[in-house]
């Protein structure tokens, strides 16, 4: 075992990761440590864009957005938080820029900006342009142009390092801080320790739990699931978005910006179904609006294909010259996983599970919560792995970009300015305990359980039973599913036994967090009996926000079930209202 | 409409068979011996699979050590590219159905070997770092908004800010294979992404430093890593246009 020193520790190298380093390397001693590599991050496979209302090419202001933002996120969005991200959105992109990023440009020279779902001109009259681009890579080129900087500052990485535990320490006083975490080195099967004065967790999302996703392989929430066993809490884990378009039976993502560049969602029938259930902003509705009007056609018998259970995207009456300027990536995704060519026929579409809206909560100082008031000092959180909460129930298009770089940014300055304040913290009493036990239980493990067939059965009661429509009924089988396959899981055994790049090892350790969250995500979801943003229950259609206009608490009993509670909505200038689009 | 949706209906109509292919891998362990071996499996694919299911497929149905990398599975992270048939790929961006039914997968070249598919990828990105990757804007104030760049220069570097890093080309390189010290065409493509940037000044650096013995002059113009890139990256082009601005010190 080695044990490491730093003032800060990023675990993720996402844009959020990237981003807080770029801003702690310069302050601070700081590591970021990475399962990947740094440019291997889910942040690159983002498409459409990041909004900021800079008004380049239309009237626009930041309070828009911000309403905006709070009506996606049908209000259960932190007004406050909204309000930083979209205020603090502006420098955010022109702080990209300066760092090199090639946004697309206007005639002018100035950044382009485009539609996106959601995003509107003075509070819901029509589509605005605010989504600044990069062709249909935006992702990619935030997380290259993000990784370039740490390159440029010579940040130091630990990649393909897999953090399994946090530490934290309980002071004098009795409060408990953060004082590091343990780390697997994949190449070598070695446990490190790294003590720290601050820890700052963008490990990003858990999509992995549904079977069709537009997440990577990789994103089984780690950083959530060690917070979780640590008995801190989660909040709002019952809000999962489902993008509308995924390619159908695959999940890839088709960004919104094709909707954005004029795109139309149609039915078998060729109608433009989207007018039927958003009159005025049509298929640039919110992405949960959109999603559930698909499942809802293809639910009624209107769905194309042999088995009619797909919608379709229609590019074919864009010029080739557009699409090929603005959309080439998703277009070659069409071509080679679908065999479409998007030209001259239309692209099959499904909704596929894409972005956790809740997760470690946190306040706008990217600092996480104990409880509903107390923080854990030390401990900062930010990107899809916190909930801030900016995006409430549903987010908006283009919002996650923004989030991990307005409060990547934010987490890395506040973990930097805490950690020259404060005495590196004594490490727990055998710190690398609980990890050495877990990975030894894996590898000695003779049960006759396989992690493949565990989280493939995960995957088919999640889709089946918490997708975009849920019911009490179907939670309830979602619960008990989860509940045995935990049963199982402790009779899982791996084939390797080795200590050099055991993935056999680390896939199992995945499925671990996998099915905690699925779990905590479940159980929310039956607790939460009313329908708001991407949380939809057949049983209970009606949003209720005299009841439920709250966010969920979640937290982990020593006996290993979960406790709920509630924590207010923060509201400050707009109040609830019906959600038309 | 209808007839464009009546189409792709009929295009997918027919339920896709699987059928019994045997993928041969290059299995090497050093815990379990120094010397590498083929590995034969026999496994079902879909028309529809990419090369990545397969491989998922024989870890989680048969044989739980074979090590590879991957993240996206749809060509955006660059994790998983190796020799597939003899031709550098992504595994996860071909799909069965332009396959035959024998497949040959062995880590990509010129890297030393790890484990089984997984490769030390260090000297590519020190190579990487080594153009310094990133905008040098010394001498110039910065604005105070965006600098201003017109969508025409925009477009002369817009090709190489496709690179992923995958590092299909670099090692798809002859010149590499033999002389691992050689930067290699995804520098060269990094460094170009820069060179060609109007808002950028350190052109005269990043030139310097591939004029070196080990920089751009090494290319032999084979257009392997042309073939390689994922990306469709015109790689030799970008090659050819930093040889020319060395050649006439102007980008």
């Amino acid at each position: 075992m080695q044990t490491h020193k730093y003032d800060v520790v990023i675990v993720g190298a996402g844009g959020a990761g990237m981003r807080a380093a770029i801003e702690s390397s310069g302050r601070a001693r700081t590591a970021v440590l990475t399962k990947l590599y740094p440019t291997r991050s889910h942040t690159g496979a983002a498409q459409g864009g990041m909004c900021a209302a800079l008004a380049n090419v239309e009237d626009d202001n930041w309070e828009w957005h911000t309403f905006d933002t709070v009506k996606g996120g049908d209000y259960l969005v932190d007004q406050d938080a909204a309000e930083v991200m979209c205020r603090e959105a502006i420098v955010a992109v022109l702080d990209l820029e300066k760092m090199g990023l090639p946004f697309n440009r206007t005639p002018q020279g100035r950044i382009d900006q485009r539609r996106f779902g959601g995003h509107t001109r003075n509070h819901g009259e029509a589509p605005v342009r605010r989504s600044c681009y990069a062709a249909d890579r935006t992702g990619h080129m935030i997380l290259q142009t993000l990784y370039q900087n740490c390159v440029k500052q010579g940040v130091e990485f630990y990649n393909e390092f897999y953090v399994l535990d946090l530490l934290l320490t309980r002071r004098a006083d009795g409060v408990e801080v953060a004082s590091g975490v343990v780390a697997y080195e994949l190449a070598t099967g070695e446990i490190h320790v790294f003590n720290a004065k601050a820890v700052v967790l963008a490990t990003g999302g858990f999509g992995k739990v549904f079977k069709t996703t537009s997440n990577a392989h990789t994103l089984t929430g780690d950083g959530m699931g060690a917070v979780w066993r640590k008995g801190l809490p989660l909040e709002d884990m019952e809000f999962f978005q489902f993008h509308p378009t995924g390619l159908a039976g695959l999940g890839i993502l088709l960004s919104e910006a094709a909707r954005g560049e004029g795109a139309i969602l149609r039915n078998a029938d060729g109608e433009r179904f989207m007018e039927r259930y958003a009159p005025t902003i049509k298929d640039l509705a919110p992405r949960d609006i959109v999603a559930r009007s698909m499942a809802n056609e293809v639910r009624e018998g209107r769905g194309a294909g042999p088995n009619k259970d797909y919608v379709l995207l229609d590019l074919t009456h864009l010029p080739r010259e557009q699409i090929d300027a603005k959309l080439p990536d998703i277009t070659e995704f069409a071509r080679t996983y679908l065999g479409v060519e998007p030209y001259t026929e239309p692209v099959p579409v499904y909704p596929t599970a894409h972005y956790a809206m809740g997760g470690v909560p946190t306040n706008i100082e990217a600092e996480v919560l104990r409880n509903n008031t107390d923080v854990v000092p030390g401990l900062y959180a930010a990107g899809e792995v916190a909930c801030v909460s900016v995006h409430g129930s549903n987010r908006l298009g283009t919002n996650s970009l923004l989030d991990i770089n307005v409060f990547g940014r934010r987490a890395g300055i506040a973990a930097a300015e805490y950690a020259t304040g404060v005495e590196l913290p004594e490490l727990p009493s055998a710190p690398e305990q609980a990890v050495v036990e877990l990975v030894g239980t894996l590898l000695n493990s003779t049960g006759s359980e396989r992690v493949n067939v565990l989280r493939t059965e995960l995957q088919n009661t999640m889709d089946r039973n918490a997708q975009v429509f849920r019911t009490e009924e179907s939670l309830a089988q979602a619960e008990a599913d989860i509940a045995a396959l935990k049963k199982r899981y402790a009779q899982v055994s791996i084939a390797d036994k080795g200590k050099r790049y055991n993935s056999d090892l680390l896939e199992a350790v995945e499925l671990g967090f996998l099915l905690d969250l699925a779990e905590v995500l479940v159980v929310s979801a039956r607790n939460r009996k009313e329908s708001r943003g991407g949380h939809a229950r057949e049983d209970f259609q009606e949003r209720d926000d005299e009841n439920f206009m709250k966010h969920t608490m979640a937290y982990r009993e020593a006996d290993g079930s979960v406790r709920l509670d509630w924590k207010p909505v923060v509201v400050t200038r707009y109040q609830p209202m019906a959600r038309k689009y | 409409m209808t007839a464009v949706a009546e189409r792709s209906t009929t295009a997918t109509a027919a339920p896709p068979k699987p059928r019994q292919v045997t993928v041969k891998i290059r299995r090497y362990n050093p815990e379990v011996s120094d010397e590498p071996t083929w590995v034969s499996y026999t496994v079902e694919a879909y028309p529809t699979d990419r090369v990545l299911n397969l491989l998922m497929k024989i870890k989680g149905e048969q044989d739980g050590t074979l090590t590879f990398r991957r993240s996206c599975a749809h060509g955006v992270c660059g994790s998983d590219a190796m020799r597939i048939n003899g031709v550098n790929r992504l595994a996860c961006k071909v799909l069965m159905k332009d396959m035959p039914d024998k497949l040959t997968i062995e880590p990509i070249k010129g890297l030393p070997v790890l484990k089984d598919l997984v490769v030390d990828m260090e000297p590519f990105f020190e190579a990487y770092r080594a153009i310094k990757p990133f905008l040098i804007t010394a001498g110039r104030p910065d604005p105070t908004k965006e600098w201003l760049q017109s969508q025409a220069d925009r477009d002369r570097y817009d090709d190489t800010t496709k690179c992923i890093l995958c590092a299909a080309c670099t090692t798809s390189c002859p010149v590499f294979w033999t002389d691992g010290s050689y930067f290699g065409p995804a520098a060269i493509v990094n460094a170009h992404r820069f060179i060609f940037d109007s808002r950028d000044t350190g052109a005269e650096e990043r030139l310097e430093i591939l004029n070196d013995r080990e920089g751009v002059w090494r290319c032999r113009t084979t257009f392997n890593c042309t073939e390689a890139c994922p990306r469709g990256i015109e790689i030799t082009k970008a090659i050819q246009e930093v040889k020319q601005a060395l050649l006439f010190r102007r980008v």
